[in-house]
């Protein structure tokens, strides 16, 4: 009896030692403090380009979209798996089709929702490579998954959601800031 | 001088005398069956390359720096300011490659012999044991160079564990030790690399080996050579020493490895991408994946099951399970076995049918897994069941059926095999 | 299921003939041809290191080309760096972002990650684009954000790319060269130049790959020795078992 009873103490304590060592494995608190928000000067950049920059280690990435690229938006909801965003990760500010503040803006991160690669720009004269009915988006070159000009995931990817839209908000017309929205009384 | 030494080995003798038995328990009066072929070359070799890997491994660590900063930079002071860095590194890069080579040609003696079978069914498990923290070593391994394809490895590999249900993301995120692979995940897995999982490791072959040593070895017949002992001495009379007798033959065995792995390092050290990546020489960016990557080929066979598995219920995890199922099958060998027989050259021809399916199917997952899903190009025509019309993800399923099912089968096809009759005694 | 399977067995045959891209030519190097590295590394000093460095590469290392430290302070260092110095650039990668859109990559492993054949079409296929921001287009690699930094050796050239049928019948493109302006250089002088260039580029990216296949050489002898020492004693033991 007391065999086992110190047996059963002796386990517990033993798991219990084991706890600061699993414990000390979680990120940081360098790690959780860091990812700042990133100011952005979104005026020079031209319709159709793309703009890539580092918001906590992720890249985010921002297009200019043109009319077309706009309109290629409603042009594909039918092909989609998630075309209103029901499932997906994105602020509530951007739970619309165009996935953003501005539908001229999009902001993104760039980051698959399959197994954590970086898709490729791939606009819509790239038909040779994508198939003949693509209007532009993005591709997944570690299993293939395709996106939308909204980070919307089209239907037989291996990603199961569309790409997440983070917090952002505008200081100016020019200025973008990501990682921050303006929700508290702005 | 004879005697001096003699007089020192008895002092020794006398004050720790379990140093001799053990050498006579485990070689010199280790009896193996005289009729080892070379497919015996691989257990001694793959501890020849753990050596190798051991002491390479701590004169890589004199100059490597784990931060990821640093990381890139100190393997190319290595490769080019460090006096012979080069080779220790080429020999650790391609002995990391050659330890699969030998574990693979090793696991397979087990599947052509029998080697599984009972009672030998712990060494089979320890050995499953070794082939998993072995693939452990060599993931955590890979990422120290920071390029970019040991960064998307990494990032890809860990974002398996989060697609699990429920436990998934914060798994992933404990794993990481951070949001995104970062220094903080260079500077663990640097810690798990060089220590926790060699210590691992050691202690598994050490297993490994005693539990092999309690029940002898087996040989390309598949017999026990204990059944028929001498009846003076009581030893078994297809049995030979293993110290002298292989011993000189497990060197002449080593030096034609040696021959081999230096051809590699010294000629062909990258191997065609297939041992250092070309990807791998771009420092590790985390905005930019590349734009095909593929894990080392060890690990191939099985990114090929995860990618020809469907997503199922808006989730990866089916095919990860599968991909774990796949290593996960090796532990229940033993029982799958119905055999009457151990060895291939007694079996008929439904095992020997199975096996050389398998062979095939492992290789081309392998292959497939080297290369995009588009390989093969695209079937011409169109159908309600083709989710995908790339002919590479369909071949890959194809040969994942295969794979389950020689295992899945196993009982059923092995019971049912026609056997030839097994002799009494060993065949050379 | 038996269409499944033919097309299975027709798909290595399939992907055969859906190479895409362009053809890369074999970049004619020779490691042992210490001329040609010799003008590669005064192209690469001249060309190349204004924008992208070899950050890995000392300077001094350049002796093993059969430099002496005098030829190589004299004529390829223009900066202030000392021989010890590895092979930096002056360009910040924050300049070199605000200039060319991309930071110049470091190219002292560019000869591992992209491969002889690659970096030897990818010199000789520049073309003139007015499309782009630099005015250049490369076939091998579309849209590049490097302009021809090797133009007036190369001369201008346009490029048409044609889509044509070969002679199975299957769609493909055909690249018509045609030249504008021609360069410094003869065509065949050219390509002699890049072939010294990429030659250094893949001596840079693994300075040490002479010394490891003549240290190979010897380490093949000595385990020749032995293994027929070890063969031999392995046999002289074997004898006696039956």
């Amino acid at each position: 009896m007391l065999v086992a009873a110190t047996s059963v103490a002796g386990a517990a304590a033993t798991a219990g030692a084991a706890v600061p060592f699993v414990w000390s494995m979680w990120p940081s608190e360098r790690a959780r403090a860091a990812g700042a928000p990133v100011e952005v000067d979104v005026s020079r950049l031209a319709p159709g380009e793309l703009l890539v920059v580092e918001w906590r280690g992720k890249p985010v990435w921002i297009i200019r979209r043109s009319k077309e690229m706009l309109d290629s938006l409603k042009a594909v909801t039918p092909r989609l798996t998630d075309p209103e965003s029901r499932a997906s990760v994105q602020p509530e500010y951007a739970r619309n089709e165009a996935r953003s503040l501005k539908p001229e803006f999009m902001v993104m991160e760039g980051v698959c929702t399959h197994l954590g690669c970086s898709p490729q720009l791939k606009p819509a004269d790239a038909k040779a490579e994508m198939g003949a009915d693509w209007l532009g988006g993005f591709y997944c070159p570690c299993h293939g998954s395709k996106f939308d000009y909204a980070g919307r995931v089209f239907k037989g990817a291996p990603a199961p959601l569309n790409l997440p839209v983070p917090p952002h908000t505008y200081l100016s017309d020019a200025v973008l800031l990501i990682g921050e929205d303006r929700k508290k009384g702005a | 001088m004879a005697s001096r030494l003699a007089a020192l080995r008895d002092w020794f003798d006398a004050r720790m005398p379990s140093v001799a038995e053990e050498w006579r328990k485990h070689a010199a009066e280790y009896y193996a069956p005289k009729n080892f072929n070379f497919w015996y070359y691989f257990g001694s070799l793959a501890l020849l390359v753990l050596v190798i890997q051991i002491v390479s491994g701590i004169f890589l660590t004199m100059n490597y720096k784990p931060d990821a900063n640093l990381a890139f930079g100190s393997v190319e002071y290595i490769m080019r300011d460090v006096p012979g860095g080069w080779i220790i590194r080429y020999v650790h890069s391609t002995g990391a490659s050659a330890f699969f080579v030998i574990v693979y040609l090793h696991m397979f003696r087990a599947l052509l012999y029998g080697s599984h079978r009972e009672p030998r069914e712990l060494v089979w498990i320890f050995g499953v044991l070794i082939y998993l923290t072995l693939m452990a070593e060599a993931f955590f391994g890979y990422l120290l160079p920071w390029g970019q394809m040991s960064y998307w490895g990494a990032q890809v590999i860990v974002n398996l564990f989060s697609t699990i249900p429920f436990i998934g993301p914060d798994l992933a995120l404990w794993i990481r030790g951070d949001y995104v692979v970062s220094d903080a995940t260079l500077n663990r897995f640097f810690a798990l690399h060089v220590i926790a999982i060699p210590l691992v490791l050691l202690g598994l072959v050490a297993v490994h080996i005693l539990a092999l040593h309690d029940v002898g070895s087996n040989n390309p017949d598949g017999i026990e050579i204990k059944k028929k002992k001498d009846p003076q001495t009581g030893k078994p009379l297809d049995g030979i020493p293993f110290h002298p007798y292989y011993t000189v033959k497990d060197i002449v065995g080593a030096i034609v490895f040696l021959a081999i792995f230096c051809a590699v390092v010294f000629f062909v050290p990258e191997m065609g991408g297939y041992f250092l990546e070309h990807n791998n020489f771009i420092p590790a960016d985390p905005l930019k994946t590349p734009p095909h990557i593929a894990p080392v080929w060890y690990f191939t066979p099985y990114y090929s099951i995860l990618r020809a598995v469907p997503p199922m219920f808006n989730s990866q995890f089916p095919g990860v399970l599968a991909m774990g199922l796949a290593v996960l099958v090796l532990f229940f060998l033993p029982w799958l076995d119905r055999s009457p027989v151990k060895s291939i050259r007694y079996r008929g021809w439904l095992y020997k049918g199975w096996l050389a399916a398998f062979v095939v199917s492992f290789l081309m997952l392998g292959y497939l897994g080297t290369e995009p899903t588009t390989v093969w190009g695209q079937f011409g025509f169109d159908a309600f069941f083709l989710d995908t019309k790339d002919v590479a993800t369909w071949a890959a399923r194809f040969f994942t059926v295969v794979y389950f099912l020689f295992f899945l089968l196993m009982p059923w096809y092995t019971a049912r095999d026609k056997t030839k009759p097994v002799p009494e005694r060993v065949t050379m | 299921m038996k269409r499944l399977v033919l097309a299975l067995l027709c798909a290595p045959l399939a992907a055969w003939s859906a190479a895409v891209g362009y053809r890369l030519d074999r970049a004619p190097i020779d490691p042992n041809d210490l001329v040609s590295l010799q003008a590669g590394a005064q192209l690469f000093v001249n060309y190349c290191l204004n924008c992208h460095g070899a950050q890995y590469m000392r300077y001094n290392r350049l002796t093993a080309l059969g430099l002496t430290e005098a030829q190589i302070r004299d004529n390829l260092i223009f900066t202030g760096d000392k021989v010890g110095d590895t092979m930096r650039v002056a360009m910040t990668p924050k300049d070199g972002k605000a200039w060319f859109g991309v930071a110049p990559p470091d190219l002292s492993l560019v000869g591992r990650s992209r491969g002889a054949d690659w970096l030897y079409t990818y010199l000789r296929t520049f073309y003139r684009d007015p499309k782009s921001a630099t005015g250049w287009n490369n076939a091998v690699f579309p849209n590049v954000a490097m302009p021809h930094a090797l133009w007036l050796l190369q001369g201008e050239r346009a490029l048409e790319i044609a889509p044509v049928k070969d002679l199975a019948g299957h769609e493909t493109v055909e690249y018509r060269w045609r030249e504008l302006s021609p360069g410094a250089l003869s065509p065949s002088q050219y390509d002699a130049a890049v072939r010294d260039l990429v030659n250094f580029l893949m001596y840079v990216a693994e300075p040490e790959a002479r010394t490891r296949r003549t240290v190979g050489i010897v380490v093949l002898f000595v385990l020749g020795v032995l293994f027929v020492l070890a063969y031999a004693l392995k046999k002289e033991y074997w004898k006696d078992v039956k």
